[in-house]
């Protein structure tokens, strides 16, 4: 008679706080991942611990004095900030744009994708563990667009150039020489990257099939941004709701099939190509004239509320803004397009290993100021 | 992972970063080698002249952050107000630019130097004589384009890298 | 005693052999390892588009000195709860063998510490024994990342053992003799000819042993586990520190000795011929870190099981099947053989490889 003794092996899922101090910071988010050995069971993502109140701190402000505060919210992308603001400023109290005004707006928010565009596919190579040479050789190229940036508006990363009725100043005569360099040079150096690391199998390996977000669910959770579009949805503000002269210029949105984080990172080198594309055009086609139409100093808009978006680098960014007729918003709301985004995150990690996690959250590409504003 | 192309993915990357052995390295090496900044820069600092300002407060309502304080009294001889007070906290100042673009006298400039640091916080709130032009605080182009004519042309990275493909 | 330089296989005074051979090579490590950190950190820049460290000294000669001075002056912390001697054994016993791989290298013809007549099997023994000292560090540290981290590393070195040993045989049939000495002497044509397949499988094999890029991810920065030496600081952190760049020098020595011929060459001197392609064969290590990402922990196993095992088993075949079978005919002919033999396996391979099995439903 043998008794057959059984041996329950007890393996708990273990909670691991992946801090809001982690190596490959993309700010101060932190992660309580549930463990089962090595594969995730679950993620929940607490953030918060950027916020400075800025909802608030716009209620104090005049509307004009509110543009350096749009500033700051995704530092990286701070021209596409201003230019959405202005849009709902503009829609809410009915104030035109000079023509010259709208195409170097085309032409600033453009440059500043593809400067956005540089940060977010480098931090992801690095990410990988390409070491930093892909960094090194993306703030190469962003050096040079910051440079533009710094002779029209005077400062590198916070530029509070484009205002309510146009932009604060004229561009300087030196600056369209430098962009036609630049725009001649820049597909060169794209191409560079792309046989740096498109066809890597190493790459392949570690992104391909990767932290897939289906499509049903990108659109549920209302995604936006080149994390939409690398699910297969072709969805672009600048094609679906045109603003400012966008319908005027030819250009494509380039869409992945399988949402995985290799297509990410396709769709973003693509979209900068597109961008060089719209900023040809826009070049050539500067009429002359103001740069700021006509706008009291203290805006004092009619009661009312509007809606103001635009595309993003990171997706679509919206203010919506509510006016009593006084000189600063009675409400001030920020819609952040990489809050949103990152809703699905729990969904895209589970099943994967912890060295995916950080490939994955590399991907989606988010800026902690503003999820926290 | 199938080796989708055989290895020839690792090739051409060890292409690209090889040629970059042949080229020269970007890097300003700062304290020997600086750059010229942006004429239209909006440097650490702000500089007043007094014979323009009024003392009309126009630069302080606009302030974002509320960093300039104006006292006027009225002078009946002159028949003008009389600035007081004129303190800017440049530890409160963001440098937005927004207060020299709404001086109705262009009596405010933005700063051309950088360097700007101090080991005291108190050091950074400046008053009526610390705020005028010197030799040290030279002003810069931004909404000013007649200074901005006279200053250095801005040296651009798209100049200094000639890298060949 | 003029001729008493070279070369110097001194019959009968055994004692001053060795004890100058013990100075040499032991002042030949520690100097190359200096050396190499310089060259990879400028390399390393210049391929990045940037100046490596270039104020300590003209040229930032200085700054792999200034590295040792500064981690000599920082304080030594020892996990409170952890088993004490075995922390500060565990540097000991992983730099040790790393020194003692270069008794066995030959720096010219009859220029090496002993000419052991298993010089590679000793070399393969010994090289081993790092490992011990890594399982060790993690185990002292009393923090279960550490411990994930050296389990991690050991099973990755223990799986790169066989391709690595492997390959090594090869070349042996080729040469004849497991001595170092006789392995070079028998490199008329040098063996990366003869056993291209051969050498690329030792090559990748040895950096997944040195936990080089791209299998770097015990001391990669990107995860929660920062590797064995999380809690190591002060000189014990340099001593590990000299044994990844001592192990990626003996790991250059190692390839120049069996596949590139070692000291031979025609114009300069043999040493300087030694240094030579060492140098290149560590210029393409850092080549390779620069470029290429890092591969996951399970890719990481199954590229030595399912991909580097199997091809390093057809290639010890197909070599003795050609020694055995054409013993005779000359070795040049072999040469475009083996290329293409190469080029077919691994391109077959490469088709039926599959790895890792992504994703685990939860």
């Amino acid at each position: 008679m043998e008794t057959t003794k059984e041996v329950v092996i007890n393996a708990e899922p273990f909670v691991v706080n992946i801090g809001p101090v982690h190596p490959s910071t993309h700010g101060v988010f932190r992660m309580r991942t549930t463990l089962d050995g090595e594969v995730i069971v679950d993620m929940e993502p607490v953030f918060g611990y950027l916020h400075r109140g800025i909802e608030k701190l716009a209620e104090e402000r005049t509307y004009t004095g509110c543009i350096p505060l749009t500033d700051r919210l995704d530092y990286l992308a701070s021209m596409s900030n201003n230019l959405a603001y202005c849009l709902a400023v503009e829609k809410l109290a009915g104030i035109a744009v000079p023509e010259r005004a709208e195409y170097l707006r085309v032409i600033m928010a453009e440059l500043q994708r593809i400067a956005s565009h540089l940060i977010a596919v480098g931090s992801f190579l690095n990410d990988c563990g390409a070491f930093v040479t892909p960094i090194m050789y993306m703030f190469r190229e962003r050096e040079k667009i910051v440079d533009l940036f710094d002779m029209v508006s005077g400062q590198r990363l916070t530029y509070n150039y484009v205002r309510v009725g146009g932009v604060s100043q004229d561009v300087p005569e030196e600056f369209i020489p430098a962009l036609e360099k630049f725009l001649k040079e820049m597909p060169g150096w794209i191409d560079e990257y792309d046989q740096l690391l498109k066809e890597n199998e190493i790459l392949l390996a570690r992104a391909k099939g990767v932290g897939v977000l289906p499509k049903e669910l990108a659109i549920n959770i209302s995604a936006s941004g080149p994390v939409l579009r690398a699910s297969g949805v072709k969805w672009d503000i600048r094609k679906a709701d045109p603003y400012s002269i966008y319908d005027r210029f030819e250009f494509d949105i380039p869409t992945g099939a399988a949402g995985d984080c290799y297509d990410r990172y396709r769709v973003r080198i693509e979209e900068m190509r597109q961008s060089l594309r719209i900023l040809e055009q826009a070049m050539k086609d500067l009429p002359e004239g103001e740069v700021r139409s006509e706008v009291p100093h203290l805006i004092r808009p009619p009661v009312g509320e509007a809606y103001g978006h635009i595309e993003a680098p990171k997706g679509e960014l919206g203010f919506y803004l509510v006016s009593d007729n006084s000189i600063a918003p009675y409400r001030f709301h920020v819609r952040a397009p990489t809050l949103i985004n990152l809703t699905a995150l729990s969904d895209m990690m589970r099943g994967w290993k912890v060295a995916d996690l950080i490939i994955i959250f590399g991907s989606i590409d988010i800026c902690l100021a503003e999820v926290d504003r | 992972m199938k080796f989708e192309r055989y290895g020839i993915g690792i090739a051409k990357g060890l292409r690209v970063t090889i040629r970059h052995l042949l080229r020269r390295p970007i890097t300003t090496q700062y304290p020997e080698q600086r750059l010229n900044t942006s004429r239209r820069i909006r440097g650490n600092e702000l500089i007043w002249d007094k014979e323009k300002c009024t003392g009309c407060a126009t630069c302080a309502k606009t302030c974002p952050q509320g960093s300039i304080h104006i006292v006027t009294s009225v002078s009946i001889e002159e028949n003008k107000y009389k600035v007081e007070k004129f303190e800017v906290d440049h530890g409160y100042c963001i440098f937005c630019g927004l207060c020299v673009e709404a001086c109705p006298y262009e009596a405010l400039f933005m700063g051309y130097a950088y360097e700007r640091a101090r080991y005291r916080r108190g050091e950074l709130v400046l008053a009526k004589e610390g705020l005028l032009a010197s030799e040290e605080r030279k002003p810069s182009g931004y909404a000013h384009p007649e200074i901005a004519a006279t200053l250095p042309k801005q040296s651009l990275l798209l100049d200094k890298d000639r890298g060949k493909r | 005693m003029a001729t008493a330089w070279l070369p110097p296989d001194w019959p009968g005074n055994f004692w001053a052999h060795w004890a100058i051979f013990a100075v040499i090579s032991i002042v030949f490590v520690l100097l190359m390892f200096m050396v190499f950190v310089w060259v990879e950190r400028r390399a390393m820049g210049i391929m990045q588009a940037r100046l490596g460290p270039n104020r300590a000294g003209p040229f930032g000669i200085l700054q792999p000195a200034a590295d040792g001075l500064k981690v000599l002056l920082k304080e030594d912390i020892v996990p409170a709860k952890g088993d004490k001697v075995v922390h500060w054994l565990a540097p000991v016993v992983a730099v040790v063998p790393v020194l003692l791989i270069f008794a066995v290298v030959p720096f010219q013809g009859g220029a090496l510490l002993v000419d052991l007549n298993i010089g590679i099997l000793y070399i393969v023994a010994i090289s081993s024994v790092t490992t011990v000292g890594v399982f060790m560090a993690g185990w002292a540290s009393n923090n279960k990342y550490s411990l994930l981290g050296a389990m991690r590393q050991v099973a990755s070195v223990v799986s790169y053992e066989i391709p690595v040993v492997l390959s090594i045989v090869g070349v042996i049939l080729l040469a004849g003799s497991l001595s170092m000495q006789q392995i070079v002497m028998a490199q008329d044509i040098p063996f990366i000819l003869l056993q291209p397949l051969g050498f690329l499988l030792f090559f990748i094999g040895a950096l997944a042993e040195i936990n080089r890029a791209p299998f770097d991810l015990m001391e990669a920065d990107s995860e929660i586990v920062a590797g064995f030496h999380i809690e190591y600081s002060g000189m014990k952190f340099a001593l590990f520190y000299l044994v990844e760049y001592g192990e990626a020098l003996a790991i250059s020595a190692i390839v120049t000795t069996l596949f590139l011929g070692g000291w031979r060459g025609p114009l300069l001197p043999p040493w300087l011929w030694f240094l030579v392609k060492v140098g290149i064969v560590f210029f393409v290590i850092v080549w390779i870190r620069t470029t290429v990402p890092r591969v996951r922990i399970d890719q990481l196993m199954a590229l030595a099981w399912k991909f580097l095992f199997p091809l390093a088993l057809l290639n010890l075949l197909i070599t003795a099947v050609e020694i055995l079978v054409w013993p005779a005919v000359s070795l040049w002919v072999m040469v475009p053989i083996n290329i293409a033999v190469m080029i077919v396996l691994v391109l077959l391979w490469s088709r039926f490889f599959k790895l890792g099995w992504g994703k685990v439903e939860v």
